[in-house]
């Protein structure tokens, strides 16, 4: 998809490409069909990453640790994952018809042959709506995986943040009409669909709420993690609460289409996941380098992170309520928009530098920075009980667990490895791991990894042969593409060695 | 505290071929499965929500609701090709291989005779009265089964592979979750068929 910029082609209709603008009449050239099977290959590959982390999460955890045991930006992500094994296929089938209708003359989102352009926007948005909670829900997980190891106490709420997780997947698939509100669809559908997105603010406040009880009742260590979960809440929370806005349909009208859902979505997705990542940056660099990232330069980083941000997209709410429409890439000067724009521009350059910062910091703590040892934090997870960076096989021995803060209630969990009387399997046959019962992570059986293979890169290269065949409309190139793809599958599963048995 | 379940159970003791829940392979099916039917169910949900936005007239502009024969045949073709797939499946977990070996090429024929017709008899059928570009009505006719022939197609070459490796004996009572897996793609394929029989076939008679 990237390779669109390379020759001037990029799709040109903005993230949605909304009917009839998207079709071969309004939009030709190949700027689209790039979206479109894109987005296609993006959806399968995407798809099964979620499926091999749910399969992983399900079936593959430390012996021990029981549901109830596992970390929550694991739950985090399993949410993810089946958020997107269950919206993914709805994009998935919207750019199949969109690639057929632009390339074939298919009718699904032609009004004068009996389709309907809103069918489109359905089918994007109960993808599209998920989509935003896919983004952040990870995100949520990072936080709540900081924040206990930095205020030195367990998450208060274990329970019900999890449960919060899970509630946002579910009504996060009732909420996509909101975004359509403005398309004149009946009032029964536009009401339910508003109360849904009135309920899904409730499991996010829930998980705000624990944050801040456990940062009431622990003590605060002040590092650069921290700092930036700080910054996280303070904008989530504001992108939250213009979120409830929307969700009553007089103000969604009132302000579809203006620069106030421009700030809007621009506080839940960097403040709700950009800041997070930042977080996770400076939490877990140290166990991914091996040396700490410089404290100073980091909280400089943040300020100007923080600062620009918040200059950037704020005005925009105010320009939003004043009547600025979006999607519109100047305006005329004298309407009254102009210092807003400019602080907007301004604070744009300053958050960029505070990121520029962080890169600097990333690659001058790679090399200068101060050997950052197994556990810098005295972290509560497991990660921190092997070794900054971890060895290619991560664990010594695969440790037995029996708390949910293995690392502050198993004093014999080091970079050793968990003695075996203590509970660690050595696992001594090779090339294996160990997998566990669902509920409560019994040992069930030792099975054999795959082995490195070149089969893997064999199948991405065929993919992309059959892409650009498609794209080009060279049906012979697809085709043969096609071939070489199913070819390589099958070289990759081919049994061998220790894989016969399956 | 110790649970019960973190009991130690020493490596050795543990068994090294997994088959069904136990395997993830298994679960990799099953969630394979689950994205697959999110995707006919959108399918099936776009094809009413475009009759529904249409006029009164279903098929719209003349075309005749569909006939009901052949596809009859056909379905009654496809699902039969389920029974001897379970049997090959009920076989390898007793260690017959030769109850697999005829089960699964049973199955394969009973598939590949449905996808010949669809092809061969009733597409052909259905392009002389419309083609996908006539309106959203053959847009949505060729789609919704098109995806369902490419299941089977799937659904074939997966069996291929799965008879070339029990010709090679790969498999016994303990290790087959190659079968299992194969067995349960090919009844989604199945039990798919009747949602999209139901729609297309069907629905437009009402």
């Amino acid at each position: 998809m990237y390779s669109a910029f390379l020759v001037g082609k990029a799709p040109n209709d903005g993230w949605f490409n909304y009917m009839p603008l998207g079709d071969a009449n309004f939009s030709p050239g190949i700027n689209i069909d790039f979206y479109a099977l894109g987005l296609i290959f993006m959806g399968i590959s995407t798809t099964g990453g979620a499926i091999n982390f749910i399969v992983t999460i399900l079936k593959l955890r430390a012996p021990g640790m029981t549901l109830n045991r596992i970390p929550i930006f694991v739950w985090g992500e399993l949410a993810m994952a089946f958020q997107i094994v269950f919206a993914l296929p709805l994009l998935t089938l919207a750019c199949v018809m969109l690639a057929l209708e632009r390339t074939f003359g298919f009718h699904f989102f032609n009004a004068a042959a009996g389709g309907d352009p809103l069918l489109w926007q359905h089918l994007f948005w109960i993808f599209g709506h998920p989509e935003v909670y896919i983004v952040v829900l990870p995100a949520f997980g990072i936080a709540s995986a900081i924040i206990p190891t930095h205020v030195r106490r367990p998450m208060i709420g274990y329970t019900y943040i999890v449960l919060a997780e899970l509630a946002t997947a579910l009504i996060g698939f009732g909420v996509w009409v909101h975004h359509m509100f403005a398309t004149g669809l009946p009032q029964m559908t536009s009401a339910f669909i508003s109360a849904a997105s009135f309920m899904v603010a409730i499991p996010s406040g829930v998980q705000v709420f624990a944050w801040l009880a456990t940062l009431v009742a622990g003590r605060v260590v002040l590092k650069t993690p921290m700092l930036y979960i700080f910054g996280f809440i303070a904008t989530f929370v504001i992108g939250g609460v213009t979120g409830v806005m929307f969700s009553s349909i007089p103000f969604d009208q009132a302000t579809t289409d203006t620069h106030f859902v421009v700030a809007h979505l621009h506080y839940v997705l960097v403040g709700g996941s950009v800041f997070p990542m930042f977080a996770a940056i400076f939490h877990w660099g140290p166990k991914m380098i091996g040396r700490m990232l410089d404290e100073r330069l980091g909280k400089l980083s943040f300020w100007f992170v923080f600062i620009g941000f918040n200059l950037n997209m704020f005005p925009l709410h105010i320009l939003g309520i004043l009547g600025q429409p979006r999607r519109t890439y100047t305006y005329e000067e004298g309407l009254g928009w102009d210092l807003h724009n400019l602080l907007s521009t301004v604070g744009a350059f300053i958050m960029g530098f505070g990121v520029l910062l962080i890169i600097i910091n990333w690659f001058r703590s790679a090399k200068h920075g101060e050997p950052a040892g197994d556990d810098p934090w005295e972290g509560e997870t497991l990660e921190w009980a092997t070794t900054s960076p971890p060895a290619h096989y991560n664990f010594v021995t695969v440790p037995t667990i029996r708390s949910k803060e293995p690392m502050w209630d198993q004093p014999e969990l080091t970079s050793e490895g968990q003695p075996l009387e203590d509970g660690g399997y050595a696992l001594t046959d090779g090339h294996t791991t160990l997998s566990t019962s669902m509920l409560d992570a019994a040992p069930q059986a030792v099975v054999h990894m795959p082995h490195d293979s070149t089969w893997p890169f064999w199948l991405t290269c065929s993919l992309l042969v059959m892409f650009y065949g498609m794209l080009l409309e060279f049906a012979f190139v697809a085709v043969v593409g096609g071939i070489l793809s199913a070819l390589s599958l099958v070289g990759w599963f081919w049994p061998r060695g220790e894989t016969q048995e399956t | 505290m110790i649970d019960a379940a973190a009991a130690r159970i020493p490596e050795d003791q543990l068994p090294r071929h997994t088959h069904g829940p136990r395997a993830f392979g298994w679960w990799g099916m099953v969630w394979l499965i689950a994205t697959e039917a999110t995707l006919f169910a959108a399918l099936i949900a776009s094809y009413f929500y475009l009759r529904f936005r249409s006029g009164p007239e279903w098929p719209p502009g003349g075309i005749e609701d569909p006939t009901l024969g052949l596809p009859l045949v056909m379905s009654a073709i496809l699902l039969s090709s389920t029974i001897p797939v379970h049997l090959a499946e009920k076989g390898i977990e007793k260690g017959n291989l030769s109850r697999l070996r005829w089960g699964l090429g049973l199955g394969f024929l009973l598939g590949a005779i449905f996808l010949t017709m669809t092809l061969a008899i009733e597409w052909p059928e259905k392009l002389h009265e419309f083609s996908p570009r006539t309106n959203a009505y053959g847009s949505m006719y060729f789609t919704v089964t098109g995806f369902h022939a490419a299941h089977v197609l799937v659904g074939l070459a997966f069996s291929a592979w799965t008879q070339v490796r029990a010709w090679r004996g790969a498999f016994d009572e303990t290790r087959h979750l190659t079968v299992q897996n194969f067995a349960l793609y090919w009844h989604f394929v199945d039990v798919v068929w009747i949602f999209v029989f139901a729609t297309i076939y069907l629905s437009p008679h009402l």
